[in-house]
């Protein structure tokens, strides 16, 4: 299910399984009945007005009814519009499933990074590189995404991780529905590192939470060094920017310093590392990186769930007692 | 960029509210979406026009609420309201801002029958 529509929008598969994007609208159908049944009783007794009256009050939360509404329509039979109020994010479907992906992979002490970029940049290159140098140590997993072919998690695998790959058809973006449903099918190693290579596209993947702990946006010295100008929302949200085939450096006019101050004007906290799989220059200060912000996300679970620990213990000296209301 | 996921997502929202709120025809569908939200208000409007078809939402009125956004400077240290994300700091002219509102992308409510 695409949780941006919340029905069978995009045709996202999982690679290696069908993916059952065909349940559409049947919600529809149920809610047509609903509809049918509240409307046509009135419309034959012409009674819409009263009838109108007897739902709002019984079933809202959020409904300001005002009664006359703006068509002011008091006349049997004509319709009377009233106000819904929604008040909710555009995005919250997605959001909430992005929240429990979260969940889920701390409970798994399973460290995530969501890789940003445009088409070539480099993810998956780096992704295979990064998974030969951590392989013997740790646990990694990869998704990728991508909009048809299983390429690159193809590549993965030779490099020795489980991937799994997600083609979102006409979708431009991963979403948190496909990223849980992908964490399902995998089943990553407690502790084990999970790599998700976004769609290659500096523009949707930016909007969408997957319920990653780090963003990684990758750009590389063959694209300008104005990308994060052109592209803000990309670079925004990402807590380390790569920059990448910096041994093209040489043969290029590309100005690194320039790069560097536009991402700075963008997302003044963001780490900027530069490197290149090819030669391996920065590879190591990519991995310390990672292996630093991961025992940092480690460290910050673990002192959640030692105030946690005290708050129980304390709980049970009788420290924190429920007061009855 | 994702206009039209956007706007499928709003039509997802409003039949959930249909199925609460009893409601069968939507006639006006307000939206707030900030400034530096990254989204084509252009693009959404038509967006919104082809995802609506054969839904309750077909021919709706689509009212999108643009505010401003805030961002606070890394240099002068106020926060200062800017009409587009990569305006310089209205006060000193610093380019180092930190958006801390404007990526608003909220439904409001609904004028419905």
């Amino acid at each position: 299910m695409c949780t941006v529509c919340g029905c069978s929008g995009t045709g996202a598969t999982l690679e290696g399984h069908h993916h059952h994007h065909d349940h559409d609208h049947d919600h529809h159908h149920d809610q047509d009945h609903h509809h049918h049944h509240a409307h046509d009783h009135p419309h034959d007794h012409g009674h819409d007005h009263d009838h109108h009256h007897d739902h709002h009050h019984t079933h809202d939360h959020g409904t300001h009814d005002y009664g006359r509404g703006p068509a002011h329509a008091h006349v049997p039979g004509l319709s009377q519009t009233r106000m819904v109020e929604i008040e909710r994010g555009i995005l919250a479907a997605n959001d909430g499933i992005a929240g429990r992906n979260r969940e889920a992979l701390a409970g798994h002490y399973q460290f995530a990074l969501n890789f940003l970029s445009s088409p070539g940049a480099g993810k998956t290159t780096l992704l295979v590189e990064t998974v030969a140098r951590l392989r013997e140590r740790l646990a990694v997993v990869v998704i990728e995404g991508d909009q048809q072919t299983a390429n690159d998690a193809e590549r993965i695998r030779a490099a020795g991780a489980p991937a799994i790959q997600v083609n979102t058809g006409k979708g431009c973006h991963l979403d948190a529905d496909m990223v849980a449903r992908a964490l399902d099918a995998l089943k990553p190693a407690d502790g084990a590192l999970v790599f998700i290579e976004n769609v290659g596209n500096l523009v949707c993947p930016a909007g969408f939470d997957l319920g990653e702990a780090k963003r990684v946006t990758l750009v590389s010295v063959t694209e300008g060094e104005d990308k994060p100008l052109k592209y803000p929302d990309a670079f925004a949200g990402a807590d380390l920017v790569l920059v990448t085939k910096s041994d093209l450096l040489p043969y290029l006019d590309f100005d690194l310093d320039q790069l560097i101050a536009n991402v700075a004007r963008i997302n003044p906290a963001a780490t900027i590392l530069h490197l290149s799989t090819r030669g391996g220059e920065g590879m190591e200060c990519w991995i310390d990186w990672l292996v630093k912000a991961r025992n940092e996300w480690i460290e910050d679970l673990a002192l959640q769930a030692e105030a946690r620990a005290a708050g129980l213990r304390q709980v049970m000296t009788g420290a924190i007692a429920g007061v009855r209301p | 960029m994702h206009e039209m996921a956007l706007c499928e997502s709003v039509i997802a929202a409003v039949e959930d509210s249909a199925r609460v709120n009893h409601f069968t025809r939507v006639r006006k569908v307000r939206l707030e979406i900030g400034r530096f939200a990254g989204v084509e208000v252009s693009a959404l409007r038509f967006g919104f026009d082809v995802v609506a078809r054969g839904t309750l939402c077909e021919g709706a009125e689509l009212v999108v609420l643009e505010p401003k956004g805030r961002a606070w400077c890394f240099d002068c240290s106020e926060t200062v309201e800017l009409d587009e994300r990569l305006d310089p700091c209205p006060l000193c002219g610093g380019l180092r801002l930190q958006p801390v509102s404007g990526n608003e992308m909220n439904i409001k409510d609904l004028e419905v029958e």
